[in-house]
C-alpha cells in the first residue's frame, strides 16, 4: 500500500527536490502531459472518484466543489497558500520543497476546470515559499509548461503568485478573494459562493495547496487507487503538522485511521521529557481540544473526530503536556483570534476581545466566580448553542473558532479554572 | 412585475415581491426587525448582525441576517424565537461594551437608534467590567464633519454612502478587529459635497457636523417638512429649529426627488438666516444720500412716490423688475403682478443672464421627470456640471449609471463630476457646441458608438447651459434633437432655486403666468436687456426681488455700472448686496423657513415650503410688502400668501390642481407636476469656437453669493478661483501649474493662478462662473502669461 504521495521526492532528494530537472527526472509533469490528452470532464471524474477532500480545513470533497463551478467565458482557479492556522506548516514545506508538484496539480486542475488564469495567494510571512513557487513557474514557462501553449497542446494558462499582507482571515476563501482584488480582507456573505461569483465576481474555484498537490498522483494512478488508500471518508494520505510539547515535532505524511495514541506516541515520539499528556488540539487552533481520558484511543479520521466534536481541520496537532496552564493556553489562542478578527461582525470584533480581557484577568489573579459562566455566555452569543459544527452569529467561522478553546477548558478543565479564580480572589 | 411569492413570518403568511429583502418584506407587513447597518437606499452588508432571524433550512432553523436574505417562495422565518432574541440581545451587549455611553452630551441622544434599540431589543444590563477601548476624539475629518471613533459602531453606512451613492470614497475602514475604525486617507480630508448625509445616516453620534454640534437636544427641536430652495431640484427636507432659530436641515426620503439625500450646500446653507448682516428694518435713502433705518410706512411711501415719479415722467416701461429665484411662487406671482399689472411694464425677468431660454425651461418637448432616470437605458447629460450645479440630480444620474446600468453620455466643454461614471464623454471647445451637435447628428464615424447608445431607449436627456459663455440656443437645439430620440424624456435644467416657479408665475419677459408665451408686442427685455437699457437711460427705475445681477450676471462689471445708473431703485432683500447698495428703498423680507408657500422644481413639480420661525426684526413676508406697495400705486394684490395661492390656482394655467391643502399629505406630499407647456423654442443653432482661446464659465457649488458668504460653515469652503488650462496651452504661454495668467473678455478681465487640466481640449480656459469675476458672455477671450 502506498503510504506516501506528496513527500517522496523531498525525502529522497532533500537538496534539489524543488528544481524542474529533479522533478522531471522523477517522472514529473508526465501526469500533466497525459491529462492534456484527456477530456477535462474525465479528470474531474477521476478527482470525484478519488474522494479527495480539501486539506485547508473545511474538508469539503474537492470533486464536488469543482462540480459547482458555474459556466462562464472567464473563470479562475485560486490556490489558497495563505497557510495561517496556528500549528499548521505543511503547505510551506510543499511549496518550498516540491513546488513543481504543486504547480503540476494546479495546471492539471486548471485544465480540468477550463480555466486559463490562476492566482497563487501566498501568505505574506512566506517569502521563501513564494519565491520557490515563482521560480517553479518561471522554470516551467521556460520548458513550455506554462504559457500560451502548454506542452504543445494549445492549452493556454497564466499563473501569478500574489503575496498576502499578513492577515489570518485571508485564508478564508472569500476574504482571500477580496484581498486579491485589492480590497480589505473581509469575508463575503455567502451565497453567492465563489464557484458562482468569486474573484472579480466571476466563477472561481479556491483550493488548498496540499489538495492540489494530490492531483498529479490521482491522474497518474486513477481516482479509484486514491480511494483505496485509508479508511472510508478519509481517503488518501494527509500531511499532519505535529507541534507543541512533543518529542519529534514536524510534518508527517500519513494514511489516516491510526489512533491518536499511535500518532502522538509512535509517530511523534511521545510527550516531551516523558511527561504526561494533558490535552491536544486535533486540527488547528480553531478545533476544540481532545483529552487523553476520552480521545486517546479513538481513530484519526475526519468522521470520528467530527463525531467527537472537533475536526482534523488543517492537520495541525498541537500537544499540551501536564505542565500546561489551560487558561494561559486558551488565552493565547483567543488573543490570536481577537488580533486576527477582521472587525466586520459585531459579535466577533467585540466578543473575542472581551473574552481575551476576561482570561487575562483570570490569569492575573483578578478573576470573578461569575467569569466562567460569562465566558460561556459570550461564547454562546458568538456561536449559539455551542454545538459542533458551530452555529454562528457571524459571517465567517473566525468568531466561533475563538470559542473552541473556551468551551474546551470549560468542558475538560473547569475545576482548574475555578481554582485559579478562587486562588486569585483570595489575594485580591 | 413577476408573480408574488408567499413567505411565512412568525406564523403569518405574507405575499411579497420576489427579490425583496426579508427585512424589508417583514417591515412592509408590520414586523420591525432591529438593524443598524442596513439602509434601504444602500446595498446590504450584513455587518452589524442585529437583524438576525431564524430561517428554516434543510438542517433546521438557521440564524440569518434578514438584511441579506432574499425572500424565496415558501421561506419560513421566525423573528421572535428564543434563539433570535438571545442573539439580538447579544449583539446589542457587544455593541455597548466599547461604546462610551456618553448619551448626555451626545448630539444623537434622544434620537439614537442605538439607544432606541437597546430599549426595545437590548439585554437591559451589561456584564462588561473591563477597560473600554479608547481613541483620540473627536477628530475633524473635514471642515464640516467631526468623527468620534469611540461612539462608532462600524456599520459602514457612511463609507457605503460615500462609495456607492456619492462616488467620493474618501472615508474607509482602517485597521482591523477591535481597532477597526473609520478614517480618512492621509492628507485627503473628507471633502465631499455630500458629507452631511453621512452625519444623518450615522446610527449613533459618531459623526457630527459643526453647524449643529452641541446646539440643541432633539426633544427641544420643532420641525416642519419643507422643500429646499438652494437649487431647482427641490429636495424634501425637514427643517428643525429651537428657540425660533433654524439649527439643521435633514433630508426626507421621497422617491420623486432626493431619496433622502441632500447636498451640503442645501443642508448647511441655512446659517444666513441668523447672520448679523441680515436686514432687520426698512432702509430709506435720506436727503444726505445715506441709507438709514426707517419705518415700513415711510419706506413704502418713499418707494411708491419714487416709482410714481418715474411712471409719470417716463411711462411705466421705464421701470423694470428682476426677481431672484429663491422666492416662493406666491412671492413671484405678487412681484410679477406688481410689475406687469400695477405698474404696467413688460420688462421683467427671473434670470440674470445665466439661465437657458425661458421658453426651453417651460416648453421643452417630451418633458420628463427625475424619476424617468430609474427606467432609462441611456442618459444624455448636455448641460451644467450637475455635481456643482444640481448636486442631488447628480446623485440620481450617478445611480442610473452605476446601479441601474444605464449608458451615460456627458457632453461638456470641461471635465465634470459625472465623467467618472460616463460611458461616453463628448468634449468640445466653448462655443463649439453647435459643431459637436452637428457631428453627433451628422455622420461622424467617431461618434457612431454614441449614436448607437442614443438609439437605445428610453432615453433621458438632461439639457441646460453648460456655462455662461454658451449660446442659450444650443440647449434649445440639443433639447429638440433629444426629444426625437427613442422614448425620449427631456429634462431642461437651470440652477437657481425657484427659477421654474418664477417663470411659471410670469416673471419672464417672454411668458406670462402659466408658461403662456407672450406675443411679440407684449414681450419685454430680459435682464441683460434691462441692464443695457439702464445703461443707456431708456430704463430709469429698477425693482429687485432678492436679485443681485451686479454679482450674478456674467458681465457683472457691466451690471454693477448699470444698476448704479438707476435713477430710482427699490429692493426687497435679506441683505445689502452689490446690486442694492445704491438703492433708494430696501425692504427687509422674510426668508426660507420664515414664509409659507409653494415652489416649483425643474420637473415642474410644485411642492410646499413651510414656515417654522419668525423673520428678523421688522422683516415681513415679501407678499405683504409687495401688496402694500401695489396698493400705494393703485393696484390690488392679495396681501397674504394663502390668498395669492388661491389666486394662482384660479388664474395660472396648469396650477388649477395645486392647493396648499392637497400638497401636505397623501399623494400630494410628493407635489404636483404641472403639465402645461408653452410651445418648444426654435431648435436651430450655429456658431463655432473662437479662433483663439475659448472661455468656459461653469459654476462651482460654493460660489460667492450673499447667502453662502453670510453663513460661516459654507463661507470657508468657497474656493479661490483659478484658470484651468490644457498642458499644451500652458506650455505655449510659458506658464506652469501655479503660475499666473490674465484672462480678458469683452466684459472684464482677471489675473488668475493657473491649474493644469489635461481633461480640457487645447484652446480652452475654464474659470469658475460664480466667484465674483466678470468676463462677459462671449467665449472669445485672450489669455496672457503674467511674468
Amino acid at each position: 500500500m502506498t503510504d506516501r504521495i506528496l513527500t517522496t521526492l523531498m525525502t529522497e532528494h532533500p537538496t534539489d527536490s524543488h528544481t524542474l530537472s529533479r522533478y522531471e527526472a522523477a517522472g514529473g509533469y508526465t501526469a500533466l502531459r497525459s491529462a492534456l490528452t484527456m477530456k477535462p470532464e474525465e479528470i474531474v471524474e477521476q478527482v470525484k472518484a478519488s474522494n479527495l477532500k480539501g486539506r485547508g480545513g473545511a474538508g469539503f470533497p474537492t470533486g464536488v466543489k469543482w462540480g459547482f463551478l458555474a459556466p462562464g467565458a472567464e473563470r479562475y482557479l485560486v490556490v489558497n497558500a495563505d497557510e495561517s492556522e496556528p500549528g499548521t506548516f505543511k503547505d510551506r514545506q510543499l511549496l518550498e520543497r516540491d513546488p513543481h508538484q504543486v504547480l503540476e496539480g494546479v495546471l492539471i486542475s486548471a485544465f480540468a476546470l477550463d480555466v486559463h488564469r490562476v492566482f497563487v495567494y501566498v501568505r505574506g510571512e512566506y517569502p521563501r515559499p513564494a519565491r520557490r513557487m515563482q521560480a517553479a513557474i518561471d522554470e516551467a514557462r521556460g520548458a513550455g509548461l506554462v504559457g500560451d501553449d502548454v506542452a504543445g497542446s494549445g492549452y493556454a494558462i497564466e499563473v501569478s503568485v500574489h503575496l498576502g499582507a499578513g492577515a489570518y482571515i485571508c485564508g478564508e476563501e472569500t476574504a482571500l478573494l477580496n484581498s486579491l482584488e485589492g480590497r480589505r480582507g473581509e469575508p463575503r456573505i455567502k451565497p453567492p459562493f465563489p464557484a458562482v461569483a468569486g474573484l472579480y465576481a466571476l466563477p472561481t474555484i479556491v483550493n488548498n495547496v496540499e489538495t492540489l498537490a494530490n492531483v498529479p498522483w490521482i491522474v497518474t494512478n486513477g481516482g479509484s487507487a486514491y480511494d483505496a488508500i485509508g479508511p472510508e471518508g478519509s481517503r488518501g494520505t494527509r500531511m499532519f503538522s505535529l507541534s507543541g510539547h512533543i518529542e519529534r515535532p514536524g510534518n508527517y505524511e500519513l494514511v489516516m485511521g491510526m489512533s491518536w495514541r499511535d500518532l502522538i506516541y509512535d509517530v511523534g515520539g511521545g510527550v516531551r521529557d516523558g511527561r504526561d499528556l494533558k490535552a491536544w488540539i486535533p486540527g488547528g487552533a480553531s478545533a476544540p481540544w481532545f483529552v487523553p481520558a476520552l480521545h486517546l484511543d479513538t481513530p484519526v479520521t475526519d468522521d470520528d473526530v467530527g463525531r467527537l466534536g472537533s475536526m482534523l481541520g488543517s492537520g495541525a496537532v498541537v500537544v499540551m503536556d501536564e505542565t500546561t496552564n489551560v487558561v494561559a493556553a486558551a488565552l493565547s489562542i483567543v488573543k490570536f483570534f481577537a488580533h486576527e478578527s477582521c472587525g466586520q461582525c459585531t459579535p466577533c470584533r467585540e466578543g473575542t476581545t472581551w473574552m481575551e480581557q476576561i482570561l487575562e484577568r483570570i490569569l492575573h489573579g483578578a478573576g470573578r466566580p461569575s467569569d466562567l459562566d460569562l465566558l460561556l455566555d459570550i461564547s454562546d452569543n458568538i456561536s449559539p448553542g455551542l454545538r459542533w459544527p458551530p452555529a454562528m452569529t457571524t459571517i465567517c467561522p473566525l468568531g466561533p473558532s475563538a470559542v473552541s478553546p473556551i468551551t474546551s477548558i470549560m468542558r475538560h478543565f473547569r475545576g482548574e479554572v475555578e481554582e485559579m479564580v478562587m486562588a486569585g480572589a483570595t489575594h485580591v | 412585475m413577476s408573480e408574488r411569492i408567499t413567505i411565512t413570518v412568525d406564523g403569518k403568511e405574507l405575499e411579497v415581491d420576489p427579490g425583496t429583502l426579508l427585512i424589508q418584506a417583514a417591515q412592509d407587513h408590520g414586523t420591525y426587525i432591529p438593524r443598524f447597518c442596513w439602509h434601504p437606499r444602500m446595498n446590504p452588508v450584513g455587518m452589524c448582525r442585529m437583524c438576525l432571524v431564524e430561517v428554516e433550512g434543510p438542517r433546521g432553523p438557521m440564524l440569518t441576517t434578514s438584511c441579506t436574505a432574499v425572500c424565496t417562495e415558501g421561506m419560513v422565518v421566525d423573528t421572535r424565537s428564543d434563539t433570535v432574541k438571545k442573539a439580538q440581545e447579544g449583539v446589542l451587549e457587544f455593541l455597548l461594551v466599547n461604546h462610551p455611553l456618553d448619551c448626555p452630551v451626545c448630539d444623537r441622544g434622544g434620537e439614537c437608534p442605538l439607544q432606541d434599540q437597546t430599549l426595545s431589543h437590548g439585554p437591559g444590563e451589561s456584564r462588561f467590567v473591563e477597560e473600554k477601548r479608547h481613541f483620540e476624539k473627536p477628530i475633524a475629518i473635514s471642515d464640516l464633519v467631526l468623527l468620534d471613533r469611540e461612539r462608532c459602531i462600524l456599520c459602514a453606512r457612511c463609507t457605503r454612502f460615500s462609495d456607492e451613492i456619492s462616488g467620493d470614497p474618501l472615508i474607509e475602514f482602517l485597521d482591523r478587529g477591535t481597532y477597526t475604525q473609520i478614517n480618512t486617507f492621509p492628507d485627503e480630508p473628507f471633502a465631499s459635497y455630500f458629507s452631511g448625509n453621512t452625519v444623518q445616516l450615522c446610527p449613533v453620534g459618531a459623526l457630527t457636523a459643526t453647524p449643529y454640534r452641541f446646539r440643541a437636544r432633539p426633544w427641544d427641536l420643532e420641525a416642519v417638512e419643507s422643500t429646499c430652495t438652494s437649487c431647482s431640484v427641490g429636495c424634501r427636507v425637514s427643517v428643525q429649529a429651537s428657540h425660533n432659530e433654524v439649527l439643521r436641515l435633514l433630508g426626507v426620503d421621497v422617491e420623486a426627488t432626493n431619496h433622502g439625500w441632500l447636498c451640503d450646500r442645501g443642508r448647511f446653507g441655512f446659517e444666513y438666516l441668523r447672520s448679523p448682516g441680515r436686514l432687520s428694518a426698512p432702509l430709506v435713502r435720506n436727503a444726505d444720500g445715506e441709507l438709514v433705518e426707517s419705518t415700513w410706512a415711510e419706506a413704502l411711501d418713499a418707494a411708491a412716490a419714487g416709482l410714481r415719479r418715474v411712471i409719470d415722467g417716463s411711462g411705466p416701461a421705464a421701470i423694470a423688475g428682476i426677481g431672484g429665484a429663491r422666492s416662493t411662487n406666491e412671492e413671484a406671482y405678487a412681484f410679477a403682478t406688481l410689475l406687469r399689472d400695477t405698474i404696467g411694464t413688460p420688462h421683467l425677468d427671473a434670470a440674470v443672464g445665466e439661465a437657458p431660454d425661458p421658453l426651453l425651461l417651460t416648453g421643452a418637448a417630451n418633458r420628463g421627470i427625475i424619476g424617468d432616470l430609474e427606467t432609462a437605458r441611456t442618459v444624455l447629460v448636455w448641460g451644467p456640471d450637475l455635481k456643482e450645479d444640481l448636486p442631488v440630480l447628480y446623485l440620481r444620474v450617478r445611480r442610473a449609471a452605476t446601479e441601474l446600468g444605464a449608458t451615460l453620455i456627458v457632453a461638456h466643454p470641461a471635465p465634470t463630476g459625472l465623467d467618472h461614471c460616463a460611458d461616453h464623454v463628448l468634449r468640445y471647445r466653448p462655443g463649439d457646441g453647435a459643431g459637436m451637435l452637428a457631428r453627433l447628428t451628422g455622420g461622424d464615424d467617431e461618434l457612431a458608438s454614441v449614436r448607437d447608445a442614443l438609439a437605445e431607449g428610453p432615453v433621458v436627456a438632461i439639457v441646460g447651459r453648460t456655462g455662461m459663455t454658451e449660446d442659450p440656443g444650443l440647449a434649445n437645439a440639443v433639447a429638440a434633437f433629444a426629444a426625437g430620440l427613442p422614448d425620449a424624456r427631456v429634462l431642461p435644467v437651470a440652477h437657481r432655486g425657484n427659477l421654474f416657479g418664477a417663470i411659471d408665475m410670469g416673471m419672464s419677459p417672454v411668458t406670462g403666468p402659466g408658461r403662456v408665451a407672450l406675443d411679440a408686442a407684449s414681450r419685454g427685455r430680459d435682464t441683460t436687456g434691462i441692464l443695457e437699457a439702464l445703461d443707456s437711460g431708456e430704463i430709469g427705475a429698477l425693482v429687485l426681488l432678492g436679485a443681485d445681477p451686479a454679482a450674478d450676471h456674467p458681465s457683472s462689471a457691466m451690471a454693477r455700472a448699470a444698476v448704479d445708473k438707476a435713477s430710482f431703485l427699490v429692493s426687497f432683500d435679506l441683505f445689502v448686496t452689490e446690486s442694492n447698495r445704491g438703492a433708494d428703498v430696501i425692504f427687509p423680507v422674510d426668508a426660507f423657513a420664515e414664509v409659507e408657500g409653494t415652489v416649483t422644481n425643474l420637473e415642474g413639480r410644485v411642492q410646499k415650503v413651510n414656515r417654522l420661525v419668525p423673520g428678523v426684526g421688522q422683516s415681513r413676508p415679501a407678499v405683504e410688502a409687495i401688496a402694500d406697495l401695489a396698493s400705494r400705486l393703485g393696484g390690488s394684490i392679495p396681501g397674504t400668501a394663502a390668498a395669492i395661492a388661491d389666486r394662482i390656482r384660479e388664474t395660472v394655467p396648469g396650477y388649477d390642481e395645486v392647493s396648499w391643502t392637497t400638497l401636505g399629505w397623501g399623494p400630494g406630499r410628493d407635489g404636483v407636476v404641472v403639465s402645461a407647456s408653452s410651445p418648444a423654442p426654435d431648435g436651430s443653432v450655429d456658431g463655432s469656437a473662437p479662433d483663439g482661446m475659448a472661455l468656459h464659465l461653469g459654476r462651482v457649488l460654493y460660489g460667492d453669493g450673499t447667502m453662502i458668504a453670510a453663513g460661516p460653515s459654507l463661507a470657508k469652503l468657497v474656493p479661490a478661483p483659478t484658470a484651468r488650462l490644457h498642458p499644451e496651452d500652458a506650455e505655449r504661454l510659458g506658464v506652469a501649474d501655479g503660475g499666473s495668467v490674465t484672462v480678458t473678455g469683452d466684459g472684464g478681465e482677471a489675473e488668475l493662478p493657473v491649474t493644469i487640466d489635461p481633461g480640457l481640449l487645447p484652446g480652452t480656459v475654464a474659470v469658475p462662473a460664480n466667484l465674483g469675476l466678470s468676463f462677459g458672455a462671449s467665449p472669445a477671450v485672450s489669455v496672457e502669461a503674467v511674468s
